[in-house]
């Protein structure tokens, strides 16, 4: 097992290299971003893909899965552009619209006061360098070659800055849409900055088939200011067979902030979503959650990254997977607890449910902790569904498949339930229903 | 209570960072040039008077071994390693074969005295140490690299029991070391075991035949004294069907300034029906207090439940060591088969201790349980490590696992990187994990019933271990209670 290994380039990574040594001149920013993406793809190009001998890539082994590297999506003209015009009528108000990556303020809907939108370009060329460092995120300390490439090839992206104080009533939408027929390649870094105080709900959402095909490679970054009040949702849901999501998500919390996540993952290719997450300033709180239902050979990968910098935070993290067919799931949680982050309440829980016989679930629910006065713990179970539970509901008249349906719609909507906001949990329900749907309706063909 | 009693009571009579195993014995050795090459690899296997097949599997692994990297995912750091300026073979010069105990060096007698374990059967007949099933332990004593004296060897041989040095296997029993040695941990396992197999000098053997229940409790004592030496020991325990042995492991090392390396590699297997039951009290000289030398224990240990219906159970307090690598692993092979792991892992000073566990779960119905408790002070890192997995064809594999660890002061640290696997819709995987500090309530409402602070907390600590404890041979248990409050000293308050 310690043999020495050199690996030998593959040819996605040869792709990549060459896409950037070709591109790289026509990629946005000034000088200083363009030595930060050279040095990001020579970071990249030293490790290159991830792979099992990278810890935190150990079951999602992306050298082995991403056999190439697509074409990089061209940045789309106006006309393509306005194409879309008639689907967005259907998107909600306040909606940031990335096309193939690229942020479209023309198809964006108005924003409400104390909160602007710009396109990473023009915050590149601008040279605010408080926001490049902003996007360089260094704080989150990632060293994660997949960032780094993203941070190289990052084409554009969009950049919302929240006043403080500032209450947002209606969320805002960043949704992701494509042009593209063919399958491509999308690069895009975004950041929402919320400031000290303010209020808001930041949900992403694909249109059509926005970032359910192809490659996606995107990077969200969260600044929450001092007791903001944040709340956020991600619907990675109905991705196609043979697309690959890799999603990183890095959240920077302030003192007193509230931050709550969720995302929904179903019909994953190949997804990898990973979050970096500080507890900047004392007495935060924060939650994570997540929902991953897999079929056939999906394979959905949480990586979590969540340190305690501060006292007095307390962090929850919640996720669930259900797993049927051939697919595979796949949740690593670290918790890292800072010396002097004391007062730490910190829990994890990690909860799978294997219906495929040929499905595999890989959890690795972790404990970093350099402070003693804390309270941190961690669970993880996986199994099968309770045969008792139902064999009880079969008594009481329910056909096997729709008390197994039952169960999983309440194993999966206990934590769609724990969302709050009535709009959302309908929404989310509904997503589960429909995979729990389409899950039946397959099984009844394969039946006959 | 008597035995908190007792903790308490040795707290106080002891100085800080008292390691009280830190003598040296000033004995000739006869040992091999320093480093290692294969002209070593021979000579160990020469002086062992071995045969060409196992010369060959040495040399094997050891080419082998030349072309891997050490492994360095483990949460431990030091100094690299100078292989070269290691003496891999160290015998006391008088040791070789005695026939009784009066051919043994009188040195080294006393300092197994000195150590508490006497190696005259006539003592512990007298009850001076030991309570197994009739009140005796049979004893396995190695001394760096060769094993001084077997007991109870005579009485062993009618139960049919086989129990000496594996370098005395090899003469006596060829064809069950050939049949089994490397069969659970094969030489290109990992760096160690690699290393381990090129030049692995002394250990245990012990075979116990279908049907049988071993007689007495078997007890190996290590103890590492030369400069410079590396110990690489290797045992071999089988249970044949039906069979049941329980097995001690203790070891030490003196005090030195500079680390000494120990990478040894246990190897168990049980086959239909038999239980295996292998306790350790790992106990090597941690460092001073300063973390300056201490013992480097790098140890592979893997039980294999070959048969249907078998079971191995791992138990072990670690509480020396500067540095400890090591996970005793159980392969649930058979329909049935049960794994057990039961840790308690201490760490003060400048320790550190990546420790836990494996359960591959391969056949039906098999089952684990795995409690580890992790105590961390002064300065030191704690990890607990451990992988549970279950094959696709193991339908209702079950596995619990419980990992608490309790920190105790501000600068150290304590870890927990389980991984759990699962690719079997039946199997049923729990896993907990809790770290905290000793709570202040609980400290204070001892306090308030008249107890000292250092009083309280070695109540509570030994409440705190006390699932693990009970697992523990009963004469271990008290010496493990002691441990544990001579470990955590200085430390509270």
């Amino acid at each position: 097992m310690t043999a020495q290994i050199i690996p030998s380039r593959t040819a996605a990574e040869a792709a990549l290299a060459e896409a950037f040594a070709n591109g790289k001149a026509g990629l946005p920013g000034a000088e200083a971003v363009a030595r930060l993406r050279d040095e990001s793809f020579a970071a990249f190009a030293r490790a290159g893909l991830p792979h099992r001998r990278i810890e935190s890539w150990h079951y999602t082994d992306l050298r082995t899965l991403m056999r190439e590297a697509l074409p990089i999506a061209p940045a789309p003209t106006r006309e393509q552009l306005e194409s879309l015009r008639k689907e967005i009528a259907a998107l909600p108000a306040q909606s940031l619209l990335l096309v193939d990556g690229v942020f479209a303020p023309e198809l964006s809907g108005a924003l409400p006061q104390g909160v602007t939108a710009t396109s990473l370009a023009a915050a590149l060329a601008s040279g605010r360098p408080e926001l490049i460092e902003s996007l360089a995120a260094a704080w989150a300390d990632a060293d994660d070659s997949i960032l780094a490439l993203n941070a190289a090839l990052m084409l554009d992206g969009v950049i919302v800055e929240i006043a403080p104080g500032a209450k947002i009533a209606e969320p805002i939408h960043i949704v992701y849409a494509t042009l593209g027929a063919e399958p491509s390649a999308r690069f895009s870094r975004s950041l929402v900055k919320i400031g000290a105080g303010a209020c808001v709900r930041i949900d992403e959402i694909s249109l059509g088939l926005g970032g359910r095909t192809g490659q996606t490679n995107n990077a969200l970054i969260l600044e929450i200011g001092d007791a903001a009040e944040v709340g956020h949702t991600l619907a990675l849901t109905d991705g196609r067979p043979g697309s690959m999501r890799l999603e990183s998500f890095l959240v920077k919390v302030g003192a007193r902030a509230k931050f709550d996540s969720f995302a929904l993952i179903t019909g994953a290719g190949l997804v990898r979503r990973q979050i970096f997450k500080l507890f900047e300033g004392p007495d935060a709180q924060g939650t994570l959650r997540g929902v991953s239902l897999l079929r056939g050979r999906e394979h959905a990968d949480t990586t979590l990254f969540v340190r305690h910098a501060a006292t007095g935070c307390r962090g929850r993290q919640n996720f669930r997977y259900i797993l049927d067919g051939e697919s595979t799931g796949v949740f690593q949680g670290k918790v890292i607890v800072s010396p002097g982050a004391q007062k730490t309440d910190g829990k994890m829980l990690a909860k799978t449910l294997l219906l495929g016989a040929e499905a595999t679930m890989n959890s690795r629910p972790e404990l970093e902790i350099f402070a003693d006065d804390v309270i941190c713990g961690h669970g993880a179970t996986c199994g099968g569904l309770n045969a008792d539970q139902l064999f009880y509901l079969e008594t009481r008249g329910l056909p096997p498949a729709a008390a197994e349906a039952l169960l999983l719609d309440a194993f999966a909507g206990e934590l769609v339930d724990e969302l709050g906001h009535q709009g959302l949990v309908a929404a989310y329900r509904a997503e589960v229903a429909a995979w729990l749907a389409a899950r039946a309706k397959s099984e009844t063909r394969s039946a006959a | 209570m008597a035995a908190v009693q007792e903790t308490i009571e040795r707290v106080k009579a002891l100085d800080v960072s008292e390691y009280k195993y830190g003598f040296f014995t000033d004995i000739e050795a006869d040992k091999a040039p320093k480093g290692l090459n294969e002209k070593i690899v021979r000579f160990i296997s020469a002086k062992k008077n071995e045969p060409e097949w196992l010369t060959g599997w040495r040399l094997e692994a050891y080419r082998r071994w030349v072309t891997m990297r050490e492994p360095n995912w483990a949460r431990v750091s030091y100094p690299p390693i100078d292989y070269q300026e290691l003496y891999y073979y160290s015998a006391p010069k008088t040791a070789l074969g005695p026939k009784s105990l009066d051919e043994v060096d009188p040195e080294l007698l006393k300092t197994y005295e000195k150590l508490g374990i006497p190696l005259n059967e006539q003592a512990i007949l007298a009850g001076v140490e030991g309570a197994g099933s009739d009140g005796r332990i049979a004893v396995d004593a190695v001394f760096d690299s060769v094993s001084v004296f077997t007991t109870f060897k005579a009485e062993l041989a009618k139960a049919g029991v086989i129990f000496c040095p594996i370098s005395e296997a090899v003469q006596t029993h060829p064809e069950l070391v050939r049949k089994y040695l490397g069969s659970v941990v094969p030489p290109t396992d990992n760096f160690f075991a690699t290393l381990n197999s090129a030049v692995f000098t002394d250990g245990s053997f012990v075979y116990v035949p279908p049907g049988v229940r071993c007689p007495m409790e078997l007890s190996t004592y290590f103890r590492i004294n030369e400069r410079n030496t590396g110990q690489f020991e290797r045992t071999l325990i089988i249970a044949d069907k039906g069979a049941y042995v329980s097995y001690l492991e203790g070891c030490t090392a003196p005090r030195r300034d500079e680390n000494q390396l120990h990478a040894a590699v246990v190897e168990l297997i049980a086959l239909d029906d038999a239980e295996i039951k292998y306790s350790t009290v790992q106990n090597w000289y941690p460092g001073d207090s300063e973390g300056k030398g201490g013992v480097f224990n790098f140890v592979t240990k893997r039980g294999d439940c070959r048969g249907a219906n078998s079971k191995i159970s791992w138990t072990q307090v670690e509480t020396g060591s500067a540095i400890t690598w090591k996970y005793p692993s159980c392969i649930l092979r058979g329909d049935n088969s049960r794994g057990e792991f039961y840790s308690i892992a201490i760490s003060n000073g400048y320790q550190q201790v990546d420790s836990g566990t494996k359960m591959i779960h391969l056949g039906k119905n098999t089952t684990s349980r795995v409690i580890s408790k992790g105590i961390a002070a002064g300065n030191s890192q704690n990890t607990y490590r451990g992988q549970i997995s279950s094959h696709r064809k193991a339908t209702g594999a079950r596995n619990f696992t419980n990992c608490d660890s309790l920190l105790i002061g501000n600068d150290c640290g304590a870890h927990t990187v389980p991984y759990i696997e699962s690719r079997n819709p039946s199997t049923q995987f729990e896993h907990e994990a809790t770290t905290s500090k000793i709570s202040e309530d609980q400290l204070f409402y001892c306090m308030q019933r008249g107890l000292s602070a250092e009083e309280a907390t070695a109540l509570i600590v030994n409440g705190f271990v006390r699932d693990v404890l009970q697992q523990l041979p009963m004469e271990f248990a008290v010496e493990a209670q002691k441990l544990i409050a001579v470990s955590l000293e200085g430390s509270v308050g």
